[in-house]
């Protein structure tokens, strides 16, 4: 019995990473995903078949926020590790793209100067050391993966060590990017204080503001989500992800085993805080503005309950759970702008309460009673 | 013998009576004030105004010093046809009769600004020094030590001659020594400097820096002995500046503190029993600065002659209500979360993001004011130049009596025991008869009962509005995290020791750097000690 | 039950996410609609609140006069909840989902940086009431608030006057954040034009929120003891309420150290004991106390607005600067359609220079011809124990402003557009 429940193991450690079936149904979101930019570009404004450029970017946004809570579903869902911090992560991502595309601005600033406007305001007359090289395209892309990463990293490396674990490890991560929050709303730090990063004009010589540019953005942001979600997925259908899930069931017991949770989590925690940068650095050019309010607490466990809606631990719950909590927000704040936190507030409470496992969950229940009833 | 005693007492009586008589009928305000001297206040020659208010602070008619006092409380009134009159709600004074006359419709408050000001504080201060009362003269001399009239130096030694209090005597003489700077003679001038020096008081650096150094210009002090003096006594100042300086640090540190334990205190207790954190607590706080500002408006409308005592009757009420919703949280979300902390985390935030749009559709978005009653407000003096605020004094004190509310329930009563063998093991204290789930809640309602209390008195330093929370939420999870929850000892000593740390930092770092130097220690110091200054003791589950 | 909660969430919330991006159909009636930008929630909703109130009030006014152009107003209300990425997103949906013929809003001046590439990009038309530091020029931006020449310059010379006290030591307080940097730029070059040393002006930040003076307020105090200080406070909005509680018990007085606030009115002093404060300075271009029929008239309407819409608080409003920006900037809006004939955002704009209105501050406020900034008159005011303020001081009449000050270096080639 033993044999055959080790080869079991084995057998399901190579197992294929979605079905045909979810395969397909996949590709099809795609496929209406990417349509959309190209209704958008095709058809003139009051066609029937038309996609408003405010629906374009509405979306372009939502996706990047589905990137950073897929991120968060992997150390959470998956290891157990419940971060309200990521929000740091995205925020550095967003900034080192923001940085080059400061850059990009040139001379077409109100200053009209190398420098951007709020170094111009502060008397600099340089750009500060960690500013160097940013004017090339590469350099930043770099950054974006290297400064989450290695903050994560080092941060991950003595957490986990320590093992610091459960409601202790959040408050820090929490206390972590409240830090980085303050250091960032001071000027002094040359990062554009509360103003942030904005006015961008161009990104590798288009005009970030042209149609054409958008639908690249949007689409480039489609196929990093997809090939966030795929790599998600291998992750977890791997021998390594049957350890994480390990870790979030019962550490110590798997320390008993003797396997060292060190360095699964560490992996899982750096790939997501990487994930999460990427995420941030495609959401700044579609969005326009980067501010250290992304790194605020609200914004960072607003991103949990993007994922606690979906369905923790299900990776496409949290894409989903993005978009409807984003889309919702979107709504109430034009219709009833005064009810808006009433009904996130409900959703925390509800969510937690009695959607436990998100709307796949739900959906995924509600699949197995339906197949309960034809059999 | 009792005849004798009863003689004996009405003696008294009626000689205390006789002697009371002639202040009792007290003349009626003297022969009124000149109406020359009056005129130019209702006019609009500031330097007319400037002079007159002089001349009427030499006068030693007390209706003089009435219309000073009047127009500095905006109750001096100019009427159309040119004259002054002192006004009291609808009646007024004609201070050039003393008599009563009607107020007209028509009359204008006469404006000042501060430069007027100034000027009535100082005219004022030259007619209160021979006031009966010596508190009045000591403070009437404290203000002329600012003077740098010389003109006033005989008014000042006439004063100091006939003083016999000694600390006005002391202020007098520091207020002539102020003024015998600019004397002709050397020697004089350097009594003065030393008796300054002395003094150790920062106001008279600027004049004593200035005699310090070499020919200047019009502030040049030709005698070397005198500008070695002045700078002797510049060392002197400087050394007590520094004491201050480190004092105020200290104090303010100790008063960062106890606002800290006073936020942190209630989320230690419920994070200890239950293991959840629970991120209403903020706005818990905020219920009770609201709660607050209730009990203000309620005495405002019913009980104006007792304002003063408003804070006192807020405190019981804010702990009722903030239990009260504490306990209902604990009923109605965080019960069905047992044992799974992170969602409880979750639903206290929503909880949260809803009281926190409720207090703004009740009350609105705007901050509310609640104001500080006149024994929170002010401060005292100490070592010549630091002020100590009541209210923080106030606070401090309080917070010491809630540190040991809580530790005489947890420690002198029955549901403290049951707190802390829950708190210990859990399973354990179920097995043996406690029952763990009204001490949950009980406990629950303790904590946000205190955070209400901390509300309190957070209305008194600062802003009360919906999001009051906020600012003290990631403070107070940080004392938790640092003192651990085994003890009350480890919240207290983390609260003064993050004020205390916090407070030192930034006169060289600045308010924000001192912050996230603190942050960063916390973290490392966590990676350290992950359960904390006070760790739980006993097997308690991970 | 439960699965039937769950699923009538469900349902609920997916087709909510929908509705959230379909293209909204709106009836294209006979109605010109205006979009309100302002934060109802969130940190700034302190202060923003007021002014999507007095816009509604402006227009409900409007529409009982007949309208614009024979059409009647109608408001779009979004709330970006004082998040700036949302203000982008709001901004773009008022523009290109609403359609609106101009929109009235922001006041950080972050928020308003957010908004300038989608007001560029879909030529919308924007009017912003709030005084800020200037070192802008936007084609598609009315600012119908303060400049720095038109509030901080004036208030220093005062503070520097006999009358303000003769200060020849400046702390220069501020919120760490654009408008108060620089403000204090401005200030400092000013400063030392006057002949004032760097050794006399001592510049210090905050970050936003912060509550506890107690240090700064001690180092006033030692800064004080150099020579007379006066304090120019540019912290912003509610932050200054513990600064102020700090500064009136450590017993530091106007009389002593005159403290002048540029982003303290009325509103802010509604949630202040201002028994501590008489005497300390604001700097603006209107204060309610000011005594003219028009203003009179202004606070009534305003004030029975309150009470017929039941506001929260409703019989202790107030006016104040910001909000009359928004009131003027309404009518001159409305006269620039009536003019042009259109709500084409270019006729409007072509036709708003020169505007003119009667404006509750007591002159004829005048839309200067090329720079899109009004001509303000500045008073200074000195905080009385009921929360109005006692005007101490007025320039002798409206003052053209200078979006580019002249104390930074490079501005001297920037004219209007």
């Amino acid at each position: 019995m033993k044999q055959t429940a080790l080869t079991d193991l084995h057998l399901l450690a190579r197992r294929p990473l979605y079905s045909g079936r979810a395969w397909a149904a996949l590709a099809a979101a795609a496929a209406v995903l990417a349509l959309l930019p190209l209704l958008n570009l095709a058809f003139p404004p009051g066609h029937a078949l038309h996609v408003s450029a405010y629906a374009v970017a509405l979306l372009g946004k939502f996706m990047c926020y589905a990137m950073a809570a897929l991120a968060l579903d992997l150390v959470w869902g998956y290891a157990g590790i419940l971060s309200l911090g990521h929000g740091l992560f995205f925020a550095l991502g967003g900034y080192a793209h923001g940085m080059y595309l400061m850059r990009a601005i040139g001379r077409d600033g109100v200053y009209q100067s190398d420098l951007p406007d709020f170094m111009v305001f502060l008397d600099w007359k340089a750009y500060p050391w960690y500013w160097s090289f940013t004017e090339h395209f590469w350099y930043a892309m770099l950054l974006v993966v290297l400064v989450p990463g290695l903050l994560a990293f080092v941060f991950g490396y003595f957490a986990f060590r320590s093992r610091i674990k459960g409601v202790y490890f959040s408050i820090i991560t929490q206390a972590l990017t409240f830090a980085a929050m303050l250091l960032f709303f001071r000027n002094d730090t040359g990062f554009g204080g509360n103003n942030g990063f904005t006015d961008f004009k161009r990104i590798l010589g288009f005009d970030i503001t042209a149609p054409g540019t958008r639908a690249a953005l949007y689409w480039i942001t489609l196929a990093a989500l997809a090939g966030a979600l795929v790599l998600a997925r291998a992750v977890t259908q791997s021998k390594l992800g049957r350890v994480l899930t390990a870790v979030r069931d019962s550490e110590s017991r798997l320390r008993f085993i003797g396997y060292d949770p060190l360095g699964f989590k560490l992996f899982v925690w750096t790939l997501s805080a990487v994930l999460c940068g990427v995420a941030g650095a495609l959401y700044v050019p579609q969005v326009g503005i980067i501010n250290p309010s992304e790194m605020s607490t609200e914004t960072s466990i607003e991103m949990v309950i993007w994922v606690a809606t979906g369905g923790r631990g299900t990776l496409v719950g949290p894409i989903i759970g993005a978009g409807a909590v984003n889309g919702l927000k979107t709504w109430f704040t034009s219709v009833l702008p005064e009810f808006w936190l009433y009904a996130l507030g409900l959703i925390f409470v509800l969510v937690t309460l009695f959607l436990p496992t998100g709307i796949v969950g739900l959906a995924r229940r509600l699949a197995v009673r339906f197949q309960e009833r034809k059999a | 013998m009792r005849i004798a005693a009863i003689a004996h007492f009405l003696r008294r009586f009626l000689l205390g009576w006789l002697l009371a008589v002639p202040l009792l009928s007290a003349p009626a305000p003297a022969a009124g004030v000149d109406p020359a001297l009056l005129a130019p206040l209702a006019g609009d020659d500031t330097d007319a105004k400037l002079r007159a208010i002089a001349a009427l602070g030499q006068l030693p008619d007390p209706g003089a010093a009435a219309v000073l006092q009047a127009l500095g409380n905006d109750r001096l009134y100019a009427t159309a046809d040119g004259r002054v009159l002192v006004g009291d709600g609808a009646r007024a004074i004609d201070p050039a009769t003393g008599a009563a006359a009607d107020l007209p419709a028509d009359a204008g408050a006469i404006g000042i600004n501060n430069r007027l000001r100034r000027a009535i504080e100082a005219a004022l201060a030259g007619s209160r020094l021979y006031s009966a009362d010596a508190r009045e003269r000591l403070a009437a001399a404290r203000r002329l030590q600012q003077a740098g009239d010389p003109a006033r130096l005989p008014m000042l030694e006439k004063a100091l001659a006939v003083e016999k209090h000694d600390e006005v005597r002391g202020a007098l003489e520091i207020a002539v020594a102020n003024l015998e700077l600019k004397s002709a003679d050397p020697a004089v001038r350097r009594h003065a400097v030393e008796l300054l020096g002395r003094t150790g008081n920062p106001a008279f650096r600027s004049t004593l820096a200035a005699l310090a150094q070499q020919a200047d210009g019009p502030q040049a002090e030709p005698d070397a002995e005198v500008r070695e003096a002045a700078a002797q006594a510049l060392r002197q100042i400087d050394r007590h500046l520094a004491t201050i300086e480190w004092a105020g640090n200290l104090f303010y540190g100790i008063s960062l503190g106890s606002v800290l334990l006073l936020a942190a205190l209630g989320l230690a207790i419920t994070f200890g029993l239950m293991g959840v954190i629970n991120m209403a607590h903020g706005e818990l706080l905020m219920i009770g600065a609201y709660v607050t500002y209730v009990a203000q408006t309620l005495f405002r409308a019913w009980l104006p002659g007792w304002m003063d005592w408003y804070v006192l009757a807020a405190l019981p009420l804010a702990f009722v209500v903030t239990a009260l919703v504490g306990m209902a949280l604990e009923r109605t979300v965080i019960r069905w979360l047992y044992g799974r902390p992170l969602e409880t985390l979750l639903a206290t935030w929503g909880i949260s993001l809803m009281l926190m749009q409720g207090v703004r559709t009740l009350f609105g978005a705007q901050n509310v004011e609640v104001g500080n009653p006149s024994w929170m407000s002010g401060g005292i003096t100490v070592l010549d130049g630091l002020v100590l605020t009541y209210n923080r004094l106030v606070i401090i004190g309080f917070a010491l009596f809630v540190v040991f509310l809580v530790w005489a329930l947890l420690n002198h009563t029955r549901l403290g025991l049951f707190v802390r063998a829950i708190t210990q093991n859990r399973r354990m204290a179920d097995c043996v008869g406690v029952p763990t789930g009204r001490v949950d809640m009980l406990a629950f309602g303790l904590g946000s009962g205190i955070a209400g209390l901390a509300g309190v008195a957070l209305s008194q330093l600062g802003n009360v509005g919906p999001d009051l929370g906020r600012a003290y939420i990631v403070d107070s999870f940080m004392v938790v995290v640092l003192g651990g929850v085994g003890q009350l000892a480890g919240t207290v000593i983390a609260a003064l020791g993050l004020g205390g740390v916090n407070k030192f930092l930034e006169p060289y770092a600045g308010a924000v750097m001192a912050k996230i130097t603190i942050l960063a220690l916390i973290v490392l110091f966590v990676q350290k000690r992950p359960q904390g200054l006070f760790a739980p003791r006993g097997r308690s589950v991970e | 039950m439960k699965r039937r909660l769950a699923l009538k969430q469900l349902t609920a919330v997916s087709l909510l996410a929908m509705s959230g991006w379909m293209p909204q159909v709106h009836a294209a009636g006979d109605t010109i609609k205006v979009g309100i930008l302002h934060s109802l929630s969130g940190t700034m909703a302190i202060s923003e609140t007021s002014l999507k109130d007095v816009a509604l009030m402006a227009i409900e006014e409007i529409n009982a006069n007949g309208g614009v152009l024979g059409k009647k107003l109608e408001p779009v209300v979004v709330d970006p909840a004082s998040n700036w990425p949302l203000f982008a997103e709001k901004s773009r949906q008022l523009l290109s989902q609403d359609k609106v013929a101009v929109v009235f809003g922001c006041w950080t001046s972050v928020s308003r940086k957010s908004v300038l590439p989608v007001f560029k990009e879909l030529n919308g038309l924007l009017f912003y009431p709030v005084q800020y530091e200037g070192e802008e020029l936007e084609k598609n931006v009315f600012y119908t608030g303060a400049a720095p020449n038109q509030q901080a310059i004036p208030a220093v010379e005062y503070l520097m006057s006999e009358d303000g006290g003769g200060a020849k030591r400046f702390v220069l307080l501020g919120t760490d954040y654009v408008y108060p940097r620089t403000t204090n730029k401005i200030l400092r070059a000013f400063l030392h034009s006057k002949g004032v040393k760097d050794s006399d002006i001592d510049e210090v930040y905050t970050p936003f929120g912060h509550s506890d003076y107690q240090t700064i307020v001690a180092n006033i105090k030692k800064f004080a003891t150099g020579g007379k200080t006066a304090v120019v406070s540019t912290i912003n909005g509610d932050s200054n309420v513990p600064f102020y509680k700090e500064l009136g018990n450590a017993g530091l007085k106007a009389t002593d150290v005159p403290v002048v606030a540029f982003s303290v009115g009325e509103e802010e002093l509604r949630g202040v004991d201002t028994k501590p404060l008489v005497g300390h300075l604001a700097a603006w271009n209107y204060f309610e106390s000011i005594k003219n029929p028009v203003n009179q008239d202004f606070i009534k309407k305003w004030k029975a607005y309150a009470q017929a819409k039941n506001l929260p608080n409703a019989n202790t409003v107030v006016t104040n600067d910001p909000m009359e920006a928004t009131y003027i900037g309404i009518h001159m809006w409305k006269q620039a359609v009536e003019q042009a004939k259109s709500t084409e955002v270019d006729k409007v704009i072509a036709s708003m220079g020169g505007q003119k209105f009667d404006a509750p501050d007591g002159y004829t406020i005048e839309m200067d011809k090329t720079n899109h900034h009004l001509h303000k008159p500045v008073y200074i005011g000195e905080i009385r124990a009921d929360g109005q303020f006692n005007v101490v001081w007025k320039s002798k009449g409206p003052i053209r402003a200078q979006p580019w000050s002249p104390y930074i270096p490079g501005n001297e080639s920037k004219q209007g557009l």
